[in-house]
């Protein structure tokens, strides 16, 4: 009964963050990326003095503010939601995650918004430079608050740069670098902000073959699109290069989820990398969980061996190394880790009864235990395998991690081919011809939103079950609050954002049928 | 390098620094004491136009402010982060919605398309700026009457009531003090209308307004102040942490750290003269009075509920689960480590300050309400 109420309480808490995530990332990515775009036009308007150019600017910067307003709207909820929902979790890595959302504020978003409203309501009152500077500023404050996060959130992926306090019961900080430098750090916060600049370029793009089917406005239109897709195109090469890196970096430091996106059981040599398949119930199991498995698949051989170790006979661990272990290449198996978290955890608890007990010997005893290197890397490292109970829940949803990693790579390849036609296109003098292709532009723009949701979900559901990767599940990490409580306050969420969200996309499309004012 | 720096002096340091944002956002609160007049206060659709935009302006300030509260707080005392917002549920998601439906209130309200019309948007930003500011005084009158909460040996926390929070509001001192700051706002509100807006008819209702906003006012802060000096408080033993009750623990802490007592009676007064010359002159500058004697004042409020061995967010369930600064806070290495960042924060206000000037140094005024393309 208690475990059942219990894992109700997660997976509403689970969906409540899900949903306020997924909307905040609606309107993140455009942030990120149209702040640029308008500071670049604005300069181009600076430098040559040219009113159109500063038309373009402000017709582009309306859309931005609108978008802007949700995304704040949204933001502010998850930023408290680590501690309304999510509140054991915020102790246990307190020291370390709010370090970087402290920072966030005090050095992203105060100069994000202070410039936001120079940039609004400063063009008649400060000079032509200033304004310029606070666009740019404007800019890089956006992408500065998505550093921070992001540290934050490659942080639970790959937890570096601490130890585990028994006195406390939390991992404190020891290196503020080892955070900042983290590896997925840096492959996420390159990653992202490149994916928000491509689905800026897209809205921008999309949106200007809109005015040239509609013949309107076409000196405007091929201008936006001269610049964005410029920036679209350098982007999605960007996002193309630090994706590959990011399944690099996964493939070290989170490989099962990294065997998920391959939907690869058994480990292999010669490993081939599926460019795309189909994943059916097959009816084989492993422990009580039902898999799936490919029924179809286009595969180029060895790649994925190549890809991940450089070399095509380098073996490729798959989902069964880690449930079963593989001694042959040091992989312990989940039962291993499961008793070597158990060891960790009840260390801890009789840590906490010496302490009651007021037994000083036993207590800096079992303290010299935890500050021993050994314990640290062979035995706390598994700590959260205690609350695991059978070796086959450390699996994530492998059908959902592949289908959404495939999704995100071909669109993403397919945004290069429209970038590339674009230019292409727009420097032979036919876009206006290419009426096929201004529809094309105008429907890869949701598209764009698309690929950008499927790399949360992969990233986020990739790690399951963990909230911290192997230190912390995310059965542990929730609030002791009560099922109906989170079940209210995620329909007030749900019902409030959407009805902001019919707003926005109203405004945005009346907006834009409007057109630049004159 | 290695820095002779006590852990101890650390969380003090943070404490000033949380509580000195504390201050600057209620001061900031006068964003929502305006929206909360703009159903009363102004005689036609123009005025609203003009208080509303003179709010708009400045919200993103107020907004950030907040949210840089809750991060600092996160960072130097998560246990507190993890105890309130986890326990005290309720209150403090109300709290979010109704900034949530604030921060697109004033960019939608009068775009076309908007769907909703902007008597939604409106009463958006009506019930942020009453909510608000009532909310988050009465989550912080908790900090001096206590809440029902345990914490266990892994510093997790358990509520203890059902109602996650809502019980606070049967509590005549927290919706005293919920109701203190929020005429606070609306008096500060007020005088920002007053310094901002160039409209003779709308200075002149904002006056005949401030009177008997500011009566409200002193009645809760009044009530508010004196049961907090007769009653008693939670004192945390600094070398065992031991926590009892004390007579007059509050009184006693003004007493022992009179600079803290005189920091609050400068605000105090400050924010009497501030009114002082606004009803009974022709002044324009009581916001700066009051908004100063705001931030000192609610300055001098947090320092006495966490110095001084006092335990800044006490359990009336269980005493010994109270928190201080010293059982609440980060580590050593993260304080020491975002204290650097806090030396960041003196250029932050500067350009703030300077960006602030640059775009309201002229008053808002009807013909540019009417011209301007990106009014709200
Ligand atoms: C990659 C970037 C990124 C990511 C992953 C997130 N955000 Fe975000 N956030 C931004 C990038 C951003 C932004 C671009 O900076 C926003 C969007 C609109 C804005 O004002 O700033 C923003 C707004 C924003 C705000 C309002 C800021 C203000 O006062 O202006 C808050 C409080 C948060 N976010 C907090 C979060 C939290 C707790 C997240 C964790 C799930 C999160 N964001 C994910
Ligand atoms: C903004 C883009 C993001 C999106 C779209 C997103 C998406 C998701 C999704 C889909 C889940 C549910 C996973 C599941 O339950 O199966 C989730 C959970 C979660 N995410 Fe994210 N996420 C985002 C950003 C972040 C960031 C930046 C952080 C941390 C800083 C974060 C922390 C969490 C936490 C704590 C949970 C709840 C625990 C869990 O279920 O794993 N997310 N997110
Ligand atoms: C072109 C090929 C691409 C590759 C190889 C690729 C690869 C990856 C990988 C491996 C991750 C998971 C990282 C993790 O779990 O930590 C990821 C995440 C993500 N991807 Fe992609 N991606 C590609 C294209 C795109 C596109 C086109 C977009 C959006 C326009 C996009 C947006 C994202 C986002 C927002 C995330 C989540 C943040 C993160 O974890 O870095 N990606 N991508």
């Amino acid at each position: 009964m208690i475990e059942q109420g219990a894992s109700s309480l997660v997976d509403w808490s689970r969906a409540q963050f899900a949903l306020t995530a997924i909307y905040h990332w609606l309107f993140v990515p455009l942030t990120l990326g149209l702040s640029f775009i308008v500071a670049m036009m604005e300069t181009i308007y600076v430098r040559t003095g040219n009113e159109e150019w500063k038309r373009l600017t402000r017709f582009w910067m309306t859309l931005f503010g609108i978008n802007f307003a949700i995304g704040v709207a949204t933001g502010i909820i998850l930023e408290f939601e680590f501690g309304t929902n999510w509140s054991n979790y915020s102790w246990f890595v307190g020291d370390i995650f709010g370090a970087p959302l402290a920072i966030e504020g005090i050095l992203a978003f105060f100069l994000e918004s202070t410039f936001v409203a120079v940039m609004f309501f400063g063009w008649n009152k400060v000079s032509r430079k200033f304004h310029l500077t606070s666009t740019w500023l404007v800019a890089i404050g956006a992408n500065l608050s998505a550093l921070w996060i992001l540290v934050a959130n490659a942080w639970m992926q790959n937890p570096v740069g601490m130890t585990f306090n028994p006195e406390t019961a939390r991992n404190e900080m020891t290196s503020f670098w080892a955070v900042l430098f983290n590896p997925a750090a840096v492959d996420k916060f390159l990653h992202t902000i490149s994916s928000g600049f491509l689905l800026a370029s897209m809205f921008v793009v999309g949106i200007s073959a809109w005015f040239l089917l509609k013949k309107r406005e076409e000196l405007l239109a091929k201008r936006s699109i001269l610049v964005a897709a410029v920036f679209g195109l350098l982007s999605s090469l960007m996002v193309a290069y630090t994706g590959d890196s990011s399944a690099r970096t996964v493939a070290k430091v989170q490989p099962v989820k990294f065997a998920s996106m391959e939907a690869l059981y058994d480990g292999k040599t010669n490993a081939g990398l599926v460019a795309f398949g189909i994943l059916k119930d097959s009816g084989k199991k492993i422990g009580e969980k039902k898999i799936k498995d490919f029924v179809f698949k286009i595969e180029i051989p060895d790649l994925l061996s190549v890809m991940t170790a450089g070399d095509k006979d380098a073996y490729v661990p798959g989902l069964n190394d880690y449930i079963s272990g593989n001694p042959g290449k040091l992989i312990l198996s989940a039962t291993e880790k499961m008793e070597r978290g158990r060891y960790a955890a009840k260390l801890l608890a009789d840590y906490k009864k010496a302490r009651s007990e007021k037994n000083s010997v036993q207590v800096e005893k079992i303290k010299g235990i935890f500050n021993s290197t050994d314990f640290q890397t062979d035995y706390f490292r598994h700590f959260g395998y205690s609350s695991i109970n059978k070796p086959e829940d450390i699996l994530p949803d492998v059908s959902g991690s592949f289908y959404s990693f495939h999704l995100m790579v071909m669109l993403g390849f397919f945004f290069i081919l429209v970038f590339a036609l674009a230019l292409y296109y727009l420097f032979t003098d036919k876009l206006n011809e290419r009426r096929w292709f201004l529809w094309l532009a105008l429907f890869s723009v949701p598209l764009t939103y698309v690929a950008s949701e499927l790399g949360w979900v992969l990233a986020e559901i990739g790690r399951q079950p963990w909230i911290i990767q192997d230190l912390l599940t995310v059965s542990r990490g929730v609030s002791n609050i009560n099922t109906g409580a989170v079940i209210t306050t995620f329909i007030l969420f749900g019902v409030m954002f959407t009805v902001l969200l019919i707003s926005d996309i109203s405004i945005i499309v009346k907006q834009i049928k409007n057109g630049p004012r004159h | 390098m290695t820095l002779m720096i006590s852990h101890l002096f650390l969380q003090h340091y943070w404490w000033i620094i949380v509580s000195l944002l504390a201050g600057i956002l209620v001061f900031l609160m006068f964003v929502q004491g305006g929206q909360s007049m703009i159903f009363t206060l102004p005689k036609s659709d123009i005025q609203k136009k003009m208080i509303v935009n003179a709010m708009g302006r400045k919200w993103e300030f107020t907004f950030t402010t907040l949210v840089t509260f809750g991060g600092a707080f996160f960072a130097s005392f998560p246990l507190f982060y993890a105890s309130s917002f986890g326990g005290a549920y309720w209150v403090w998601i109300a709290i979010l919605f109704s900034f949530s439906i604030q921060a697109v209130a004033f960019e939608y309200r009068s775009k076309p398309g908007n769907v909703f019309g902007q008597k939604t948007f409106d009463s958006f930003l009506f019930v942020n700026g009453s909510l608000g500011p009532l909310l988050i005084g009465t989550a912080v009158a908790t900090f001096f009457t206590g809440s029902r909460f345990s914490i266990n040996d892994m510093n997790q926390v358990q509520w203890q009531t059902a109602w996650y929070g809502l019980e606070a509001v049967l509590n005549v001192r927290n919706v005293a003090l919920g109701l203190a700051v929020l005429f606070l706002s609306r008096v500060n509100g007020l005088l920002y209308i007053i310094n901002s807006i160039d409209s003779d008819e709308l200075v002149q209702a904002s006056r005949k307004s401030l009177v008997i906003n500011s009566l409200i006012f002193l009645v809760f802060f009044l009530f508010f102040a004196v049961t907090l000096l007769v009653s008693k408080g939670f004192a945390a033993d600094p070398a065992t942490g031991t926590v009892t009750m004390e007579k007059f623990k509050y009184l006693h802490n003004f007493l022992q750290m009179p600079i803290v007592l005189l920091l609050f009676l400068a605000g105090v007064l400050a924010v009497l003269y501030g009114i002082g010359v606004s009803v009974f002159s022709k002044s324009t500058c009581g916001i700066w009075y009051t908004g100063a004697g705001s931030v000192l004042a609610v300055f001098g409020l947090f320092l006495c509920a966490g110095f001084n061995g006092t335990a800044f967010y006490p359990s009336v369930y269980d005493l010994q689960s109270s928190l201080t600064i010293q059982n609440s806070s980060s580590s050593l290495f993260t304080l020491k480590t975002m204290m650097f960042v806090s030396f960041l924060i003196p250029f932050v206000l500067a350009y703030i300050f300077y960006a602030w000037k640059a775009i309201s140094n002229t008053s808002i005024t009807e013909t540019e309400m009417n011209a301007d393309d990106h009014a709200y």
